[in-house]
């Protein structure tokens, strides 16, 4: 997994799109076979050089990491399998190689994040999928990507500056960076004080990687303005990642020999995923270019991810962990369906796409789709994990109905900027005199109603993605009691 | 066919002929229309099928899939689910020739379209009619609201959206955040949303609790429009009229009255609820709504929404009905489902066929109008006379067994909105018929006959339906009876 970048540099150009999407591909198939695996019921634990677990650097995939390897993988192939028109339009041949490497190492380093069992290694995998992503980001034709891409290069940085200061910090105390050692080490630690500290900048560094509100503001403009196919792949995997590390730090890290983190964690995380879920959906709800309403609402539905940890329940982190996935396949199918758009479409904006729907019927009818899952219409996606989200927070205790009250008022903002999109295509007028209808490109199309058929499939059959997530639920709650 | 697979055929027919529909509309229209009358003959002969099971007191079901862990997608054919079923499926046919006669006379945009939506909506409402649980239901539910969308956003002009806009929202916004959290709160509390004879609920919930689930139910299920949550009906009208026909005078709304009487009886349990003081706010809503609902359609002026209005009325009687929680109403109630959308589906039909012949819309132009449209007017008039109660029409029997079940529970509020809401539909149903039969037509009014055939047609087999239902309902009352079989 981790040479493909080098190989496709050595590739001649035309070639370079189809060795990387055969790299993902297999990745994606290797995640699989990793995911059948841990269903089983082994987890997998390979270390590398052979110097066993607290010494050596030790990979290891159990039912948490599978299931975001599963949405990591999934989505780098499906974004790269659709990714050849609206590449070829959107960047020049020359630089095309080396795009396509930078993806992959994108990739390669978000796959390391998850599979990795030790702080250290997790540090430096980020910094791989952050560089490989400001590349990505940047490499679009519009220049307005610059400064995006420099606030996250700022952002970023500061966030993995912080996650490094806390792994120092815990280094320091218990001499270790294995994860699962790391855990039994803090319990004789004497001075508690530096662990504190250090769980801060750990969770704080960590939500700035993660676009947690208000630590957001980068990731709008990053995502509106990288090249389409980019955010496709960057907004299916990319921050999730990043929570993953969050609350596998959270849960398995401190939660047990910390005391009171639980109550910490819930009261830090909790107020800013109302806060996110809200006021980014009323954000989207006045949003008029597509990509950035679409961005936004990635926001809020971060907040849901949280908001699910925050319970320190099973049932809440099972929501969490589902919506990691579901959303991951909603709003993927989205901007892949954008991608479409943009295939005809140069700008974006809600009112330049009157009479869409007449032109690209079967993109915008995908768009549609993944919409429902979004707003959490039964029978997709998306409502199985609002169905856990809610059933979390009735047993969560006395707030319970003002958080459902949460989830269904931001369920409703969510019909309308859907509902935008959806009066924007299909009853706008055109804006030009050109009405001849022109679908995207079959192979764009074809992945994009992929996606669409999925959302619907987990939604009537989530068996796989939530038998995962129930067993990650009971991994991690096991260790917080 | 065994009666399992029955239920499953039903629910994919009108899918299979909604993609029929859809690709026969790129060869001929014709094709796409006789694609449509076999796909709603095929869905009779299916669902009419059943009955003999049912009147034999089986219980069909299937298990499709388990979503999760006690949440399922299963059916379950029961008498009120039955009634409706065979309802939706028996109108949609004359609908459908009804429709024909409509669109092409009114020359109407994207039929294809227009058909392929209908289809859907005909399957989603199979599966409100045969759901077996709380899950289920909510699942084809939305996926009513969703496939008429575009039936009502139709015409697509600002006007038109901005009203669909409406629908959408009053629709989505009460069922996403009331209908939901009363089934996933009803899921917690009683472990499972299975309809069973009796209620599931029984012991499991205290007092003010079952007024305020009741509560997320009543409102929560938007399509029953009972106030406050009637503005999307009115806001309907901008549809077609055939869509007004039979969606939103039998297949939507008849789905919301429908859910909530099946939750009031198979879920709360009719002595559980009666027994529970905190429920008895439903009647008085239901009666307001009733008489408001009527009083408003009184200063109406759209042919087209007083009928919504008059709806709007009409679906709370069945609300009520089942909310005085005696066995001999809740047959009324179940009854006045299929009395109501006989008589309602003949009043939109015969609006669309005077639209259709003479652009006319508003009362005021229905001067004189009986003798231009001597059949649609006569079937009008046996429409107007059954929502007010009158032998020999349908209406009439489904007040007596409601009145009856009011006077069982010695409810004189009930007793008293039925016998006033009677005069006010004769307050503003009668005078339309003085105007179309014995006014004189204004002097160089334009010259206009009858509707296209295939709409009169249609008309009059509804009006012919709503007379023979006064003589010949007793199969209807006896499969209702089976629901209350039991209680006391």
């Amino acid at each position: 997994m981790l040479s493909a970048p080098l190989v496709v540099l050595l590739q001649p150009r035309g070639l370079a799109w189809a060795g990387a999407t055969v790299a993902a591909l297999a990745s994606f198939a290797i995640a699989l076979a990793l995911t059948i695996a841990v269903l089983d019921g082994q987890p997998q634990v390979y270390a590398m050089g052979g110097w066993p677990a607290p010494y050596g650097i030790a990979l290891g995939v159990d039912a948490f990491s599978a299931l975001v390897l599963l949405v990591v993988t999934g989505a780098g192939a499906a974004s790269l399998l659709a990714a050849r028109p609206s590449i070829d339009q959107q960047i020049e041949q020359e630089r095309q190689p080396l795009f396509y490497s930078a993806w992959l190492l994108g990739l390669a380093g978000l796959v390391g994040i998850v599979v990795s069992a030790d702080a250290f290694n997790i540090f430096v995998f980020m910094e791989i999928s952050s560089l490989a992503s400001y590349i990505l980001i940047a490499g679009g034709p519009d220049r307005r990507a610059l400064p995006a891409v420099f606030k996250y290069l700022i952002m970023g940085t500061i966030g993995a500056t912080f996650y490094l200061i806390g792994v120092g910090l815990i280094y320091m105390m218990t001499g270790t960076l294995n994860l699962a050692d790391m855990e039994a080490r803090i319990g004789d630690v004497v001075d508690m004080n530096p662990i504190l500290v250090a769980a801060g900048f750990i969770t704080i560094g960590l939500a700035l990687k993660a676009a947690v509100f208000p630590l957001h503001v980068w990731l709008p403009n990053a995502y509106t303005q990288a090249p389409h196919m980019v955010t496709v792949f960057l907004a299916a995997c990319a921050t999730k990642v990043a929570l993953y590390v969050l609350i596998r730090f959270d849960y398995l890290v401190f939660q047990a020999k910390l005391a009171d983190h639980e109550v910490q964690f819930a009261l830090f995380a909790m107020p800013l995923a109302i806060l996110g879920i809200l006021v980014a959906s009323a954000v989207a709800m006045f949003e008029g270019n597509l990509k950035r309403l679409l961005a936004t609402s990635s926001v809020a539905q971060i907040g849901y991810i949280l908001l699910g940890a925050s319970f320190v329940s099973q049932a809440g982190l099972s929501a969490s962990v589902m919506h990691i996935f579901n959303h991951a396949l909603a709003k993927g199918g989205l901007f892949l369906a954008v991608a479409c758009l943009a295939y005809h479409y140069r700008d974006l904006r809600l009112d330049q796409l009157g009479g869409a729907a007449a032109r690209m019927p079967w993109t915008c009818a995908a768009l549609v789709v993944c919409g429902f899952s979004l707003i959490g219409i039964p029978g997709t996606a998306g409502f199985i994990s609002k169905w856990l989200l809610i059933s979390a927070a009735l047993e969560s205790g006395p707030w319970g109905w003002g958080l459902v009250a949460v989830i269904l008022v931001s369920s409703l903002m969510a019909v309308v900027y859907i509902w935008r999109i959806v009066e924007a295509v299909y009853f706008r007028a055109a804006v030009e005199g050109d009405s001849q209808p022109a679908e995207a490109p079959l192979q764009l199309l074809l992945v994009t109603w992929l996606v669409a058929l999925l959302n619907i499939f987990f939604g009537l059959f989530p068996g796989v993605p939530l038998e995962l997530a129930n067993s990650t639920a009971t991994l991690l709650a096991g260790f917080a009691s | 066919m065994t009666p399992e697979t029955a239920i499953l055929v039903a629910l994919i027919l009108p899918l299979g002929g909604a993609l029929a529909i859809a690709l026969a509309g790129r060869v001929s229209p014709n094709l796409r229309e006789t694609v449509t009358l076999v796909t709603a003959a095929a869905l009779i002969w299916v669902v009419w099928g059943l009955l003999p099971t049912l009147m034999a007191g089986g219980r069909p079901a299937v298990e499709i899939s388990q979503v999760m862990p006690g949440l399922t997608i299963a059916f379950k054919v029961e008498p009120l689910g039955m009634l409706f079923a065979a309802l939706a499926s028996g109108l949609w046919i004359i609908n459908s020739v009804y429709s024909i006669g409509y669109m092409r006379g009114n020359k109407e945009q994207n039929q294809t379209r227009f058909y392929t939506c209908f289809a859907l909506a005909l399957s989603a409402t199979m599966g409100v009619a045969f759901a077996g649980n709380l899950f289920t239901l909510f699942l084809f539910y939305e996926l009513l609201t969703l496939s008429t969308y575009p039936l009502v956003s139709h015409k697509g002009d600002p006007a038109t959206v901005r009203s669909a806009r409406v629908y959408l929202g009053v629709l989505l916004s009460t069922s996403i955040g009331l209908f939901l959290p009363a089934i996933i709160w009803t899921y917690m509390v009683a472990g499972t949303g299975d309809f069973t004879p009796g209620g599931i609920l029984a012991g499991k919930l205290d007092d003010p609790a079952i007024g305020l689930l009741l509560g997320l139910f009543v409102f929560g299920i938007g399509k029953a429009a009972v106030m406050p949550v009637h503005r999307w009906l009115p806001a309907a009208m901008v549809a077609p009229t055939p869509v007004s026909a039979l969606l939103h005078a039998v297949a939507v709304v008849k789905a919301g009255v429908f859910a909530i009487t099946k939750i009031i009886v198979y879920v709360f349990g009719i002595d559980f609820l009666f027994d529970a003081p905190s429920s008895g706010w439903l009647l008085y809503m239901a009666a307001f709504t009733i008489i408001a609902a009527s009083l408003i359609a009184l200063r109406q002026t759209n042919i087209k929404r007083l009928l919504a209005y008059s709806t709007i009325a009409q679906l709370s009687y069945v609300v009520m009905a089942a909310a005085i929680l005696k066995p001999l109403a809740e047959v009324g109630a179940a009854i006045h489902i299929v009395a109501h959308a006989f008589g309602k589906i003949t009043l939109f039909f015969a609006a669309g066929a005077i639209y259709v012949a003479s652009k006319k819309t508003e009362l005021h132009q229905l001067r004189g109008i009986g003798r231009r449209m001597p059949w649609t007017m006569a079937a009008f008039s046996i429409g107007a006379l059954s929502m007010i109660g009158v032998p020999p029409t349908a209406g009439f029997v489904s007040k007596w067994y409601i009145l009856a079940g009011a006077f069982e529970a010695d409810n004189l509020v009930a007793v008293f909105t039925i016998i006033a809401s009677t005069a006010l539909n004769a307050a503003y149903f009668l005078p339309i018929l003085y105007l179309a039969w014995f006014e004189r037509e204004n002097s160089g009014a334009p010259e206009h006959g009858e509707a296209p055939l295939a709409a009169v047609l249609a008309l009059c087999v509804t009006a012919l339906l709503t007379l023979a239902f006064f003589l010949f309902n007793g199969p209807v009352i006896e499969l209702e009876s089976q629901v209350v079989r039991g209680f006391t």
